[in-house]
């Protein structure tokens, strides 16, 4: 029986980068306990032999040539939906301190 | 239009825009007007009018030139708003995309363009297509053109409603466990999910991208068939794009002979969950069909009971992979007050996504973790290889597999907003064939106390062709 702590749910949050609220964290434990109790019932299927299937019309490594192609977009039209832009680069926060 | 205000089947549309008989800035004007009219419907999230009106002069110019310009010329349309598209912001119905102006467009967006169809607007929906009934869209709840107390199904609820109430002759959904055909079930059109792979997802806003199909929903097969044939095919953009058929799509009259046919009723869609008034409609549907001539039996595929719980494993975790990109710093809402880069990320993330996404993440996050990956996530793909396996051996029996689209009809707004699990629950009849890649149809088969029930009809992956000759004969038969 799955039942999250209030801690896992916080590693949880820390792990997705999620800031929770505290009734976020309360609400989220009850509803994904709940959630992980229901898929539990996979631990009861028989997959003895079975390989698992992660792309459905059996496609391996899918290439193309390495070749330049325009589709009619520029990068400023990519800054445009930026945040936070600077002589045309992406500004951030400091990353080392 | 004809004389009952219902638009023309979609090629005739065309076919008289490319004669001059109408007009496409008309057919436009027609269409943002019904939009206006029906605005407490809360299906459109935004219009792209200036540039629809653009487009349908242009259009209207090349006919005068005496240029032929497409099989869709000047058929307005409406794509759920987690299709990139000019004209309008993206935002995918979420707070965290409010803003967003894509820089290029959906590969089916241009493929229809260039067949001269004109996007409209832009459709509400679940958030991130979180959902089941559109209640988790961060801006509104689009209701039930049959009753504006009731949800109309989720995620493509917006596109549904769109067609339902006559906004435009088709619009474009998605469908990553059931979300086009739900709400084609619920509101009462046509709505197709095709093999997985056979339209590009370039270009729409990834939710799972083991199961996320593109498809339209029209008031018709033959509109359905039509507008998959534009869109079908492989795409450069998108490495999953299968081969389209060598046959097209488009019917031009034809429908399958429905005699012999070997046709399995889903045994376990048909149990005890099922509303009595939904079995009403759907048993007498597959009476038609047996009437017909179809070789009706029973198939149990023991394994799908299961698929709901392997679909809410392997969702979330691709939901969780593919929502790692919103991290506030390329693009979308980002928290302005952060005092570093970890906080710019967990802000932005936190107060930008809604609770349905958060939600997704965390559980994705938690079936991907060390230590729970084999128990959850392999598992569940394992299972998911043995429902693959039953599928194909059924279809090595019949020739289609029929059933309901969901256990119940369309439920009241904010039933069932509190309990996710209940929720999910809707999905029970759709997820299956999504993580066998199959393709599947919903086709109105008659109401249940005033409300829509759409019948499911799914075949072997890449057998869309048949499928769509199969639903056209179901098609006639039911509204015969």
């Amino acid at each position: 029986m799955t039942n999250l702590s209030r801690e896992e749910v916080l590693k949880l949050a820390q792990l997705a980068r999620l800031s929770l609220t505290d009734e976020e964290v309360e609400e989220y434990r009850k509803e994904l306990s709940e959630i992980l109790q229901y898929v539990e019932q996979l631990q009861a299927v028989d997959i003895d032999g079975l390989k698992p299937t992660n792309q459905v019309t059996g496609l391996t490594n899918v290439m193309r040539d390495d070749i330049v192609k325009d589709y009619g977009y520029k990068p400023k039209d990519l800054l445009k939906n930026v945040p936070r832009v600077q002589d045309d680069m992406i500004k951030v926060k400091r990353m080392i301190a | 239009m004809d004389d009952t205000g219902k638009w023309l089947p979609v090629a005739e549309i065309a076919e008289k825009v490319n004669a001059g008989e109408l007009k496409a800035v008309d057919l436009v004007e027609r269409s943002l007007k019904i939009i206006e009219e029906k605005k407490e419907y809360d299906a459109i999230i935004a219009t792209t009018a200036e540039r629809a009106r653009e487009r349908a002069k242009q259009i209207d110019e090349r006919v005068k030139s005496h240029e032929k310009v497409g099989r869709l010329a000047g058929v307005p349309f409406i794509a759920k708003d987690n299709y990139l598209a000019f004209g309008a912001e993206t935002t995918a119905a979420s707070n965290i995309l409010k803003g967003f102006n894509a820089p290029y467009q959906s590969t089916a967006i241009e493929r229809l363009e260039a067949e001269g169809a004109i996007l409209v607007a832009k459709a509400n929906l679940d958030a991130f297509a979180h959902g089941s009934s559109t209640e988790n869209s961060d801006f509104m709840v689009t209701k039930n053109p049959h009753d504006l107390t009731r949800v109309v199904g989720g995620s493509s609820g917006g596109p549904a409603a769109a067609v339902i109430l006559g906004m435009a002759p088709f619009a474009l959904g998605s469908d990553t466990g059931g979300s086009i055909r739900l709400p084609a079930s619920w509101g009462g059109c046509v709505g197709y999910k095709p093999t997985y792979g056979l339209v590009s997802r370039s270009g729409v806003v990834a939710m799972a991208s083991s199961t996320d199909c593109m498809g339209p929903m029209t008031c018709t097969v033959d509109d359905t068939a039509l507008v998959l044939d534009v869109m079908a095919g492989k795409d450069d953009l998108d490495g999953t794009t299968i081969d389209r058929d060598p046959a097209g799509y488009t019917l031009n009259g034809a429908r399958l002979d429905l005699r012999g046919k070997k046709i399995g009723v889903i045994k376990e869609y048909m149990g005890e969950g099922l509303q009595p008034g939904v079995r009403a409609v759907i048993e007498a549907a597959i009476q038609k069909v047996k009437t017909a001539g179809a070789d009706v039996r029973e198939v149990s595929l023991p394994s799908l009971p299961m698929a709901l719980a392997v679909y809410y494993i392997v969702c979330p975790a691709e939901v969780s992979s593919n929502l790692g990109r919103y991290d506030g710093q390329r693009f979308g809402y980002s928290y302005p007050d952060a005092v570093n880069l970890e906080e710019s990320y967990t802000k932005s993330r936190g107060v930008g996504f809604g609770k349905e996404a958060k939600r997704r993440i965390m559980i994705g996050t938690y079936v991907l973790s060390s230590g729970y990956y084999d128990a959850y996530y392999k598992r569940a793909q394992t299972v998911r290889t043995k429902l693959i396996n039953e599928f194909n051996d059924a279809f090595k029996d019949v020739d289609f597999l029929v059933g309901p689209t969901a256990p119940m009809t369309a439920f009241k707004i904010g039933e069932n907003v509190n309990d996710p699990l209940q929720m999910y629950l809707a999905d029970i009849m759709t997820v299956g064939v999504s993580l066998v890649g199959s393709p599947a149809i919903v086709v109105p088969a008659g109401t249940s106390e005033g409300l829509p029930v759409g019948l499911q009809l799914m075949t072997a992956q890449r057998q869309d062709r048949s499928l769509l000759e199969l639903a056209k004969a179901t098609e006639e038969l039911l509204h015969a």
